[in-house]
C-alpha cells in the first residue's frame, strides 16, 4: 500500500492528483491518500481528508511507500518506520502555504537517505515511474536525542517556590494540602 | 524531587510529532498533554489528553474560544511548568500559563529553520525558555537558545 499525505491545513491537490493519474495509468488500486480540505474528486485513490493520529500512524507502519507534502509530521515519521518517503514542497506563490518554509524543509532534507524532493508534478511522475530503485529511510529512534531531554528535564525539575497566582476555589484546600 | 504538574501543548501533525519524541523528559513527572486532534493518546502511558480547538490567522474568531478553553484547562489543571511545540494553541496556552504563574518552554518547530515561526516570535515575551532547533537561528534573535533538535 502507498499512503499519501498532505497535512489537515490546507488542500494540496498538485500533488493529489499527480498521485490519483499515474495510479489510474498503472492500475494501482492501493493507493491511499489523506487529502486535507481538498476539492479534488479522485478516481483511483481511496480518499480521506483526515484520521486520529493513532490510527493514521497505523496506515504509516503498514505503508510501503510515503508520498508527502514537506511537513514535519511526515518526515519525521517516515524515518522513524524506515520508510521511503517522496516529498513535494508546497509553493506559498501558488497559495499552497502561508510561507516558503516548506522548500527550505525540502532542502535541509534534500540528500538524506531514503528521502525523495521532487519539487514539481514532472519530477513527482518521474520518481513514482521509478519505484524499485528507491530504498527504505534510515531509521531514527523514536526520542529526541539524550541532550535536549535531559537539558528540559533540568529545566522542568529547577526547584523553586510556585509562582502561581490564580486557582480555581475549589481548588484551593487540595493545592494548599499538596504543600504540606 | 517534587513531582511537577507539567501542561504539554501541541497542534496536530507535525507539532505533536515533534512533542511526542520529548516525552522522556516528562517521565516521572504528572502530565496532562493537550492537542487539537480527537483521539490522540499520550506518547506514553495512560496520560489523559485534553482536545482544544485549533486556531490560525485564517479564522480570527477561533482565537476567543481557544483562548476560553486554555483558561479553563490551566485553572482546572494548575499545571506548574508549560511545554509547547506550537502553534496557535501553544501560544495560547503559554500567555495564559504565564498570567497565572506557570513557568513556560516555547520550541519552536524543526520546520522553522530560516526564521522563527510568526506564533514563535509573539511566544517570546512568555516563554522563560525560548527555543529554536535551530542552533544557526540563536545569534539572530535576543534571548533565545538552542537544545538542539528533536531529530
Amino acid at each position: 500500500m502507498i499512503l499519501v499525505s498532505v497535512g489537515t491545513q490546507f488542500p494540496f491537490d498538485r500533488l493529489i492528483s499527480t498521485v490519483d493519474m499515474w495510479a489510474v495509468e498503472n492500475g494501482r488500486t492501493d493507493v491511499m491518500a489523506q487529502t486535507g480540505p481538498s476539492g479534488y474528486t479522485p478516481r483511483a485513490l481511496k480518499c480521506f481528508d483526515m484520521m486520529s493520529p493513532d490510527k493514521f500512524r497505523k496506515l504509516q507502519a503498514e505503508a510501503e511507500l510515503i508520498v508527502a507534502h514537506a511537513g514535519m509530521g511526515s518526515i519525521l515519521t517516515a524515518l522513524e518506520f524506515r520508510k521511503p518517503i517522496i516529498i513535494m514542497p508546497r509553493d506559498h506563490t501558488r497559495g499552497e502555504h502561508r510561507n516558503e518554509h516548506q522548500s527550505a524543509t525540502a532542502a535541509r532534507f534534500e540528500n538524506t537517505p531514503g528521502l525523495y524532493v521532487v519539487r514539481d508534478e514532472a519530477q513527482l511522475l518521474d520518481r513514482l515511474n521509478h519505484l524499485s530503485d528507491m530504498v527504505a529511510s534510515q531509521g531514527v529512534s523514536r526520542k529526541a536525542p539524550e541532550e535536549f531531554v535531559s537539558r528540559l528535564r533540568a529545566f522542568i525539575e529547577e526547584e523553586r517556590p510556585s509562582s502561581r497566582v490564580w486557582t480555581l476555589p475549589w481548588r484551593r484546600n487540595e493545592s494548599s494540602a499538596a504543600k504540606r | 524531587m517534587a513531582v511537577k504538574r507539567l501542561m504539554l501543548v501541541a497542534s496536530g501533525g507535525g507539532h505533536w510529532v515533534q512533542l511526542s519524541r520529548l516525552s522522556p523528559a516528562f517521565e516521572g513527572h504528572k502530565a496532562l498533554y493537550v492537542t487539537t486532534m480527537e483521539g490522540a493518546e499520550a506518547p506514553s502511558g495512560a496520560t489523559p489528553v485534553a482536545v482544544v480547538t485549533d486556531a490560525s490567522r485564517s479564522h480570527p474568531a477561533s482565537f476567543a474560544v481557544l483562548f476560553a478553553q486554555m483558561i479553563w484547562i490551566i485553572a482546572k489543571f494548575r499545571p506548574d511548568v508549560i511545554v509547547t511545540t506550537g502553534a496557535a494553541p501553544g501560544l495560547v496556552a503559554i500567555q495564559v500559563g504565564k498570567v497565572l504563574g506557570a513557568r513556560t518552554v516555547w520550541i519552536d518547530s524543526l520546520a522553522n529553520s530560516e526564521r522563527m515561526s510568526l506564533s514563535g516570535k509573539l511566544a517570546r515575551r512568555y516563554a522563560d525558555l525560548w527555543l529554536t532547533q535551530w542552533p544557526h537561528l540563536v545569534e539572530k534573535y535576543p534571548n533565545l537558545s538552542s537544545f538542539g533538535a528533536v531529530l
